[in-house]
């Protein structure tokens, strides 16, 4: 990664299209060797830009996907604890201050995510996926991790990363993250991408798809994200959308097609029809 | 280069970006990777260091125009030479600019439009500027007015329907589907464009006044303290996208506390009941659980003309946060009062249920003008009774009473029943009491009176409201007599 030009090649050829504060913020990520934070709405690829990097670094992916509730023993580490039962009754002859300093070795502990990323000999990504859905306390977590690559285990002392991993939090923003959390990391905003960029992620996502297809449908969409629903169709509904037009054999899009087919862009009922409103019958056509 | 971020990191935190001591070292050691001479990866790295909230990131965009505005080499056609803008030049050439220049100019315009190339249509844009907009050095604007004088002599609609005609020449006149996409591929051009002109009126500026001066002007209050009442369109807009990100926040930050505040007193009997299997020593105290804390809300709007969009914000967020309130009922008046809580069911779209109100709500007795003495003993006749000392009162309006009686006695009447009443009032504490309002009538009988005019001052009133005791520490107004009923 020796420049932005370089990452957003990179980038391109694991069939990741950047733009280009994506490709200048994970050139500084891997600089200043930082985490980089990705939020935006759902489906414009944050996660799929983790995946990207892993691909292109060659690195293994260690996901971490949050969830309410998520806790230590689920995203550090947790004591196998059965492992140790059977040590002591194994050595119930032995002293005990001996058996004492035994069952806190690394060969009982159960390594989780985030543990495991920085254990790694070699470099790994950490992808820790949606954090806004963890609660405000458990963020904390993260935060010794983010700043410094160690974990501290009471037992154990401190482990820190025999490498430095490279760390991909996405959000949804449906809360705000702690401030703490925010100035440990990059921040990049991933928005819905620009009709030119949209139709380049067609021709590269979707083989077969003609350049006449692929700007109507990045046309079309901008135009229907334009509109006030519920949940506007994601990048990934745009391919999805690109392929089924693609499979239907479909070379021009019209008023029946897009009536026909938005069920596979859309995925409420109100959306729908507010669309196929605007879009479908070519009476309400004008503006 | 340490001096030129010093004073930009100084303006964000200015414009109200909370900007830490970290997060500026961090840009500096960004800053030392990236291609100086490459702006758009210089703005990235300092974007993704020093911004780490989407909705500031506008604020930092104005910024950093300002601060390193780029100088671009002269154009082919720009009578200038020699380097980027020159304002003495352009003063001059303001009231210039025959006629065939401007016929040269909106063709070079229309035809860079329509080929879409953008590199010839930021220089045309240059060159309306430099003819069109007459940038007076030194005055301290900030560049609306000459972007209008641009556009004035511009005329942007003729070129969009000049555009219109030639984009739709091309396509099908059958096919409505791409009629409209075309036409929507104009609009985007056109923005563009406008977009464009402003920018290179801002660098001008910039040029001529210097960057701290102009960041001054341009700065503009982040969504959390945009006036409510004095909102624009757009702003609305940013304001309900935010509305839901605050509350959820806000609504963590409370549950978090009250669990803290869980334990509650100790309970004798079951400690003394434990204590048994321990024989008689109380190794495990008990302890009653606090009840928890939610009161019953009345919300009481006031729904007439300038206060509509306010009465709307508050009841979105108070709503956003109900599950805090043991119930919440909402009334809304301007000269009489209507109860509307049935219009927000669970699940209802919240848009819909204002446009409900709006027409189907009893708020009109007489003439429509704001009467809140009327309000208040229609109010205390209706639904008085069904106040219990539980009920914690918000009114929220500008307390202008257009001249008529204001009734404060019954106000008062209706406080006595109730636990606590409070007044949102989002004009600003200074206009109170002038003119019709009268607000120094009603303020003596309310627990406390707020000044609420932004998004950040409703979250902290309602974060105090929907805590124990609340609001005893931060009470404004005058004092009570009567003590804030705590328990």
């Amino acid at each position: 990664m020796e420049s932005p030009a370089s990452v957003a090649a990179a980038l391109t050829a694991e069939g990741y299209l950047p733009d280009e504060r994506i490709a200048q913020v994970v050139y500084l990520a891997g600089r200043l060797q930082k985490p980089i934070l990705v939020e935006g709405p759902a489906g414009v690829g944050k996660t799929e830009l983790a995946k990207a990097l892993a691909k292109l670094t060659g690195r293994r992916l260690i996901r971490l996907q949050c969830y309410e509730g998520l806790d230590e023993a689920k995203a550090l580490y947790e004591w196998n604890y059965k492992k140790q039962l059977l040590r002591i009754q194994a050595d119930s002859d032995r002293d005990w201050s001996e058996i004492e300093d035994d069952i806190f070795a690394e060969e009982f502990l159960l390594t989780r995510p985030l543990l495991e990323a920085i254990r790694s000999d070699r470099p790994v990504v950490l992808l820790i996926d949606e954090v806004d859905r963890v609660e405000i306390e458990t963020e904390a977590l993260l935060l010794e991790i983010l700043s410094d690559f160690q974990v501290s285990i009471p037992e154990l002392g401190t482990i820190t990363a025999n490498s430095t991993p490279l760390v991909v939090l996405t959000s949804n923003n449906t809360r705000e993250l702690s401030e703490a959390l925010k100035r440990r990391c990059l921040f990049l905003h991933i928005a819905y991408p620009e009709a030119d960029r949209e139709k380049e992620i067609l021709l590269h996502r979707v083989p077969g798809i003609t350049e006449h297809l692929a700007t109507q449908i990045a046309r079309l969409v901008r135009s229907i994200r334009a509109l006030d629903l519920k949940k506007a169709p994601s990048v990934s509904e745009t391919i999805d959308w690109a392929r089924t037009l693609l499979a239907l054999s479909i070379e021009h899009v019209d008023e029946k097609v897009v009536g026909e087919t938005l069920h596979v862009l859309l995925k409420y009922q109100t959306d729908i029809e507010k669309a196929a409103k605007e879009f479908a019958t070519p009476a309400a056509s004008s503006t | 280069m340490i001096d030129l971020l010093t004073d930009f990191i100084t303006e964000l935190r200015a414009a109200g970006i909370p900007v830490s001591m970290v997060e500026s070292i961090d840009a500096m050691e960004a800053v030392r990777h990236v291609d100086l001479a490459d702006r758009a990866g210089l703005k990235a790295a300092l974007g993704a260091t020093l911004v780490k909230n989407e909705r500031h990131y506008q604020a930092f965009e104005v910024a950093f125009e300002v601060f390193f505005a780029h100088h671009r080499g002269p154009v082919p056609g720009e009578e200038h030479s020699g380097q980027g803008p020159s304002p003495n030049g352009s003063q001059q050439a303001g009231s210039g600019g025959g006629e065939s220049d401007l016929d040269s100019l909106l063709e070079s315009l229309f035809q860079a439009l329509f080929s879409g190339d953008m590199a010839s249509m930021e220089a045309a844009a240059r060159r309306a500027v430099t003819e069109f907009a007459g940038i007076e050095p030194g005055r301290p604007v900030g560049g609306t007015y000459y972007l209008y004088r641009t556009l004035r002599r511009l005329d942007l609609d003729a070129l969009r329907q000049r555009l219109l005609d030639a984009v739709l020449a091309e396509v099908d006149a059958d096919d409505q589907l791409d009629q409209r996409l075309a036409r929507e591929d104009v609009e985007a051009m056109i923005s563009r464009l406008r977009r464009e002109l402003a920018d290179e009126i801002r660098r001008r500026l910039v040029a001529d006044r210097g960057r701290l001066s102009v960041a001054r002007t341009l700065r503009q209050p982040l969504v959390e303290d945009l006036n409510l009442m004095h909102a624009t369109r757009s702003d609305l807009e940013e304001i309900e996208e935010v509305i839901e990100p605050l509350t959820r926040k806000l609504a963590a930050r409370l549950a978090r506390r009250r669990r803290l505040l869980r334990s509650g007193r100790l309970d004798f009997r079951k400690t003394v009941r434990r204590s048994l299997a321990s024989g008689g020593v109380p190794l495990d105290p008990a302890f009653r659980k606090a009840r928890p804390h939610r009161p019953e809300v009345f919300l009481l709007c006031d729904i007439s003309g300038s206060m509509a969009t306010f009465a709307r914000f508050t009841l979105q967020f108070t709503y956003a946060m109900a599950a805090h309130f043991s119930r919440l009922r909402t009334f809304v008046f301007i000269d009489t009062v209507d109860e509307v809580t049935r219009y927000f069911g669970p699940g209802i779209d919240f848009g819909e249920a204002i446009g409900r109100i709006a027409t189907e709500a009893e708020a009109v007795w007489l003439d429509g003008h704001s009467d809140y003495g009327n309000s208040f003993a229609r109010f205390e006749e209706r639904y008085g009774p069904e106040i219990s000392p539980r009920t914690t009162l918000i009114i929220t309006g500008d307390a202008r009473n257009n001249y008529r009686p204001g009734k404060p006695e019954v106000l008062s009447q209706i406080r006595s029943r109730a636990r606590a009443l409070y007044w949102l009032n989002p004009e600003p504490r200074s206009y109170w009491d002038s003119g019709d309002s009268i607000m120094g009538r009603y303020e003596p009988f309310c627990d406390g009176v707020f000044e609420v005019r932004t998004l950040r001052q409703l979250e902290h009133f309602v974060e105090q409201l929907s805590l124990p005791g609340h609001l005893v520490g931060t009470r404004q107004g005058n004092p009570q007599p009567q003590a804030a009923p705590g328990r």
